[in-house]
């Protein structure tokens, strides 16, 4: 069984249909790279994985819970999936350290003594140790985003969803959170990447995925994908990003 | 005929300075819960309440306060319910006041990025503890300097309820000057007594806006 899997989705917004039937299975520690032009409905996909987003029509079933729009239910999700965000979304008015470990506190209801220690332990994996104390405002944008990503394992989820997380950043802050990610899969996270730096989509995604029009319209192990696309669109796109 | 020394008329204005700034605390102090309860009231996102808060907030901000008084001095006793100057006043500025606040502080709740939503959302937050932990502390920091900018509006518009007959500093004035018929000097200094109350508030105010801008 699939740790991640969508059936035949459909997503509109308004008159506007962005996901057409998407399928798309995700087996556990498995790393996805979800590539496409702008508007191809990249984000709208990963959005229905945790339910930010409503669909219309078909199943998203991750870790064995069937995403609704029910606010319990995506609660208990919210254990399973974790997101990381391209503009960071950190709390700004608490500590690096309180960010952390929010919510290991409020919803996994641990004691502030085991939530501190796995914070630091967090921290310490994605090099931040010493920015327990620090105010997101004052680190660049790379720490702010392993702080984010930091945030998200704090709830221990299965899967990891990233939305273009190295989008915001400066292109010389851009490697030391890949880094993070490179380390997350080598632990065995699964991860779902929108993401557009096709080298690091090439070398660490075991598959991509090519979204276009609202569909799924080439997938493949990575290297294969990039090598010797099929269809004329992902030859275009990947011709244009080159 | 009574005499009135220079000192007579400061102190008079000065006792009755009293009710303004009385008048003034409870103002803020009830249209600032009141409009705490319809903020927090409009956050659950019912269509319903929101709507009828709208309309509240309407009708409030856009009729003139002085009208706002007569209708509830007069519009109440009209309906039989004996209302003494005190409570009119008091009643139309908490009304009033909990428009503005409500609407100063809906906008600084929505002015928080949606991604903040979206975090604790992703987090597994329920919607009272997003609100605890990340919304209204951002939202409060962002709002003390509009809401106290605010209550310089309400120091100023305590002088309307002079006109149903509740004396404060502009009642006060006109019942000095009636008999000492010194205008420019009773008013003069009554004006001067309403910035001494506003003036350090809307300093107050900027300061604290200045400095909400290093730390954001
Ligand atoms: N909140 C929204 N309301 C209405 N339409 C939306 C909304 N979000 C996205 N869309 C539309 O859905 C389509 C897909 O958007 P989506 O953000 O999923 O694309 P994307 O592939 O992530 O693009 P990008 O590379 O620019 O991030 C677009 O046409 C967009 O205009
Ligand atoms: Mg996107």
């Amino acid at each position: 069984m699939s740790l991640v899997s969508l059936d035949e989705v459909h997503k509109y917004y308004g008159e506007n249909h962005v996901l057409k039937g998407v399928d798309l299975r995700v087996n556990a520690g498995e790393v996805v790279s979800i590539i496409g032009r702008s508007g191809s409905g990249k984000s709208t996909l990963l959005r229905c994985l945790n339910g930010l987003e409503e669909y219309q029509q078909g199943a998203v079933i991750v870790d064995n819970q069937s995403v609704e729009n029910d606010d319990y239910k995506l609660r208990l999700l919210s254990r399973s999936v974790g997101m990381v965000f391209q503009n960071f979304n950190l709390f700004p008015h608490m500590t690096v350290g309180e960010n952390v470990m929010l919510a290991t506190k409020l919803v996994l209801k641990k004691s502030v003594t085991e939530s501190r220690q796995l914070a630091e332990e967090l921290l310490a994996k994605v090099g931040l140790a010493d920015k327990f104390d620090a105010y997101p405002g004052n680190l660049s944008g790379g720490q702010q985003q392993r702080v984010a990503i930091a945030r998200s394992l704090a709830m221990s989820p299965k899967v990891l969803l990233c939305d273009e997380i190295t989008s915001a950043l400066d292109p010389e802050l851009v490697g030391e959170v890949l880094k993070v990610l490179e380390q997350l899969k080598e632990e065995g996270m699964t991860l779902i990447l929108v993401t557009h730096e096709m080298n690091f989509a090439r070398d660490v995604g075991d598959r991509v995925v090519f979204m276009n029009q609202g569909k799924v319209w080439e997938t493949g192990p990575s290297d294969e994908v990039f090598a010797n696309p099929q269809t004329d669109e992902l030859k275009s796109f990947l011709a244009a990003v080159r | 005929m009574v005499q009135f020394t220079d000192w007579d008329i400061l102190k008079n204005l000065l006792l009755a300075a009293r009710w303004t700034i009385l008048l003034s605390l409870l103002a803020f102090a009830g249209g600032g819960l009141f409009g705490l309860i319809l903020t927090l009231l409009r956050s659950m996102r019912n269509t319903f309440i929101t709507r009828v808060i709208q309309c509240y907030v309407e009708v409030f901000q856009g009729v003139p306060l002085l009208m706002q008084l007569f209708l509830t001095f007069f519009g109440l006793s009209l309906l039989g319910i004996e209302v003494d100057a005190w409570t009119a006043a008091i009643l139309s500025l908490t009304l009033f006041s909990s428009a503005f606040f409500h609407d100063i502080w809906r906008g600084c709740i929505e002015a928080l990025p949606k991604g903040q939503w979206e975090a604790c959302r992703t987090l597994g937050f329920t919607y009272m503890q997003t609100m605890r932990y990340i919304i209204v502390p951002q939202a409060m920091r962002m709002s003390i300097a509009p809401t106290v900018g605010f209550s310089v509006q309400i120091v100023k518009g305590t002088a309307l309820a002079s006109v149903i007959g509740f004396v404060e500093l502009t009642k006060a004035g006109t019942m000095i000057n009636n008999a000492v018929f010194e205008p420019f000097k009773v008013f003069a200094l009554v004006a001067l007594l309403y910035f001494v109350i506003c003036f350090p508030l809307s300093v107050l105010a900027r300061y604290l806006e200045s400095k909400n801008h290093v730390t954001r």
